[in-house]
């Protein structure tokens, strides 16, 4: 009985589908802007989140040495430095070789070329780049080389870097909750429009469904393929929008890459394909259940 | 069978739609419920169909109280009630086969059972040729007996007729009647409500006369008198 009940409902529910196809087809569209929304929302915070941990990335601590820091000192301490739990990585850039890239940067201007021939001596230092673990711990690390017992360091560029670097992250960080707070809030406005075009379509069978209970259905077995009918404007959304995506972010791609650098959304696309896709289908399954749900009680119980 | 005890259904203090209404009907009898418009016949069927509570009373339904039902097991009810309306109640998105197929699938029927009745109701009120038709395709005469097919095809042991012929022809009215009468002699109970007295003469069975929601008259061979 069950199951004959199950198949019937599940029948019903294709039937009234294609039937209805008008009403399925404007309403399946509509659910397309909707998770097309979400799926931007998704693409939106993976573009942000690898911008911000490049900027992390970008941050390290250089310290130079006086001219006359003999490298045996510079070695000690960079070996000191090496045992730090903190520290991810180090390079030493000795004088020549400072000297070599700054030639090599400034060669096309005779001006301080010249400047530095007459000058005779290598003006630079030797500088050590210091890269930490974990970007919290630059503070620490920074404080440490500071505490004043080096007298061979000149001076730390951290304290520059990290005023620029803290504002662009903060500009970032800001920028993501914004960017989730508008995106959240149009969400919720499809959502909300999504659910009043099935309930739309429901109030169409408002009639059929008065008919039905005078016949003797039970409101279970009129409901039901209403809700069969959620599931699949859900379902076909879901299949419709994450292909869209796919010339979509094919565009986009390139043009991610180059603004944003380092993430290119089509292979993000292409990479989290089927947890985008689960996405888009529990929220559009989802929607289309439970917005047929409430609809059809309100007339089953009026 | 059917027995309203001192029914009254008052929707605000101008407008009684029944007032204290009783009456017993037995299984097997034709009755038919006269009244001029407002009388209260209609209310007087949804009723009994559970569409609508009295005010005071109760309704019963072999040895159910039909108002004791919780909403969701008023299908219960009306599984064992066939029912046929002035405007037909079609479901218009299915086709006359359909139509008929929901009843029996709502009362819970094998789809052998669903295979082998639908035709035959069908041909009863002879419309097999129409099967598949929806009933946007059908004439009015055509709908009510599609109707009709829906009601009595789950044998119900009352057929329900709220005005069945209001929307007809006089000759699309003798067919129906007809139906009601073959119904009726296989022993269903039919109630009817009607405004037409040449039907209510021509049967020649029990009629109850309300008058502004009274029974004013019960006469077991009755003639129509208003």
């Amino acid at each position: 009985m069950l199951w004959i009940n199950f198949k019937r409902v599940i029948k019903a529910g294709f039937v009234n589908f294609f039937r209805n196809s008008w009403v399925s087809v404007a309403t399946v569209l509509i659910m397309v802007v909707t998770l097309s929304i979400i799926g931007t929302l998704i693409f939106g915070k993976a573009v942000l989140s690898s911008v911000l941990l490049q900027l992390q990335d970008k941050v390290d601590i250089t310290v130079y040495f006086k001219t006359d820091a003999g490298e045996g000192d510079i070695f000690s301490l960079r070996d000191y430095l090496a045992k730090l739990d903190e520290v991810k990585e180090m390079q030493y850039i000795s004088r020549d070789e400072a000297l070599a890239a700054f030639r090599g940067r400034h060669a096309e201007n005779n001006l301080i070329i010249q400047s530095l021939e007459e000058l005779g001596d290598n003006p630079l230092g030797a500088s050590l780049n210091i890269k930490a673990k974990d970007p919290e711990q630059y503070e620490s690390i920074a404080r440490f080389l500071e505490s004043g017992s080096f007298s061979i360091i000149d001076k730390i560029n951290y304290r520059q870097n990290k005023v620029v670097i803290d504002r662009l992250s903060n500009i970032l960080l800001a920028s993501k909750r914004l960017g989730t707070g508008i995106s959240l809030f149009f969400a919720f406005i499809a959502l909300l429009v999504t659910f009043n075009t099935i309930r739309l379509a429901i109030y169409t069978s408002k009639e059929e469904i008065k008919i039905m209970r005078l016949v003797g259905a039970s409101n279970r077995y009129i409901g039901s393929p209403f809700i069969v009918e959620g599931v699949l404007y859900g379902f076909i959304s879901a299949i419709v929008t994450i292909f869209l995506f796919y010339p979509l972010t094919f565009w986009l791609g390139p043009l991610s890459e180059k603004f944003f650098g380092g993430i290119n959304i089509f292979h993000y696309y292409l990479t989290n394909f089927f947890q985008m896709f689960l996405i888009l289908l529990v929220v559009g399954v989802l929607l289309g259940t439970v917005s047929s749900w409430i609809a059809t009680r309100r007339y089953l119980n009026a | 069978m059917i027995y309203f005890d001192k029914v009254s259904k008052v929707y605000s203090d101008t407008s009684i739609a029944l007032e204290d209404v009783s009456f017993a009907i037995d299984q097997g009898e034709f009755v038919s419920i006269v009244g001029q418009s407002g009388a209260g016949k209609t209310t007087l069927l949804k009723l009994f169909l559970a569409e609508e509570k009295p005010t005071s009373g109760s309704v019963f339904f072999e040895s159910l109280d039909v108002h004791s039902l919780r909403r969701r097991d008023i299908h219960k009810l009306r599984k064992k009630i066939g029912v046929v309306f002035q405007d037909f109640r079609l479901l218009h998105t299915k086709t006359a086969y359909e139509n008929i197929a929901f009843a029996m699938q709502a009362a819970g029927k094998t789809d052998e059972d669903i295979k082998e009745n639908v035709p035959q109701v069908l041909e009863v009120v002879g419309l097999l040729e129409k099967s598949f038709h929806f009933p946007s395709e059908l004439s009015g005469g055509e709908r009510q007996r599609v109707a009709i097919a829906r009601a009595i095809v789950n044998r119900p042991d009352v057929i329900i007729a709220d005005e069945p012929t209001g929307n007809l022809d006089p000759l699309n009215v003798q067919e129906i009647m007809g139906l009601f009468k073959k119904i009726n002699e296989l022993d269903t109970t039919v109630i009817l409500t009607t405004h037409n007295k040449d039907i209510i003469n021509s049967l020649g069975k029990r009629v109850i006369t309300l008058e502004k929601g009274r029974v004013a008259r019960d006469d077991k061979k009755g003639k129509y008198v208003i």
